[in-house]
């Protein structure tokens, strides 16, 4: 069970209309791998997250699956165009069913 | 075919990029993915795939117990066909970027990372 997770994402508050930006984004999250072992040399079970994705007003952005080879605290970095004003959700798939989600509303100036 | 235990994951990527190509050609050009030569500490390398045109981008560490990495599709609104992220590896191997593009072709890109400290326990 992964305790501790907290999302942060950095997205500049205002923009120009239709323009690109960089986004970044990461979770604290120990992504446990499920390929070590403990001091007893019984293998620690995987804990990670499986899945995250970013929309803005509905739209996809990217939709990144992951797999145990990413490393603690999932870090991303990718690009969006931002045709209007609005809001985007980050959202993050955990092993255990949980799901962590972050909203940057965005203007355009 | 005989494998030598060596190349045992390196093929089992192979297969799993046949998978995602359904046995198409890989073309060399269109997708560049950029990684240190030299990564000190194999918890923590950082990544950068790009490929103008992609629908999707998979991952693969070729020496990892798992080759799998990720996969990385990409939406209407995305800014460019970019993505950088840290992954783990587990020892000394090829990083493999496949990308299919709009048009349905896949390019394929690979990178050799050198790990001093490995990156997957044990």
């Amino acid at each position: 069970m992964a305790t501790g997770v907290k999302p942060r994402v950095k997205v500049p508050a205002t923009v120009a209309a239709g323009e690109t930006i960089t986004i970044k984004t990461l979770i604290s999250h120990n992504m446990e791998s499920g390929q070590r072992k403990d001091k007893e040399g019984n293998t620690i079970p995987r804990s990670i997250i499986n899945r995250f994705t970013c929309a803005f007003n509905g739209e996809t952005v990217i939709d990144v699956a992951m797999e145990p080879a990413i490393s603690t605290n999932p870090y991303f970095q990718f690009e969006a165009k931002v045709p209007e004003a609005g809001e985007f959700v980050f959202t993050w798939y955990d092993d255990d069913g949980s799901v962590y989600e972050e909203k940057k509303t965005i203007a355009i100036g | 075919m005989m494998v030598l235990p060596l190349r045992a994951n390196a093929s089992a990527t192979d297969d799993l990029i046949a998978e995602f190509t359904g046995g198409a050609d890989l073309a060399d050009t269109g997708i560049t993915l950029t990684a240190p030569e030299i990564a000190e500490n194999g918890n923590t390398v950082p990544i950068e795939v790009s490929a103008p045109g992609a629908s999707e981008i998979v991952v693969f560490a070729t020496g990892n117990p798992v080759p799998p990495v990720a996969q990385f599709s990409f939406g209407p609104l995305a800014g460019s066909q970019t993505a950088a992220t840290r992954i783990r590896l587990a020892k000394t191997q090829d990083v493999v970027a496949v990308a299919r593009m709009a048009d349905g072709s896949f390019a394929r890109a690979t990178q050799l990372v050198k790990v001093t400290i490995g990156g997957c326990g044990g």
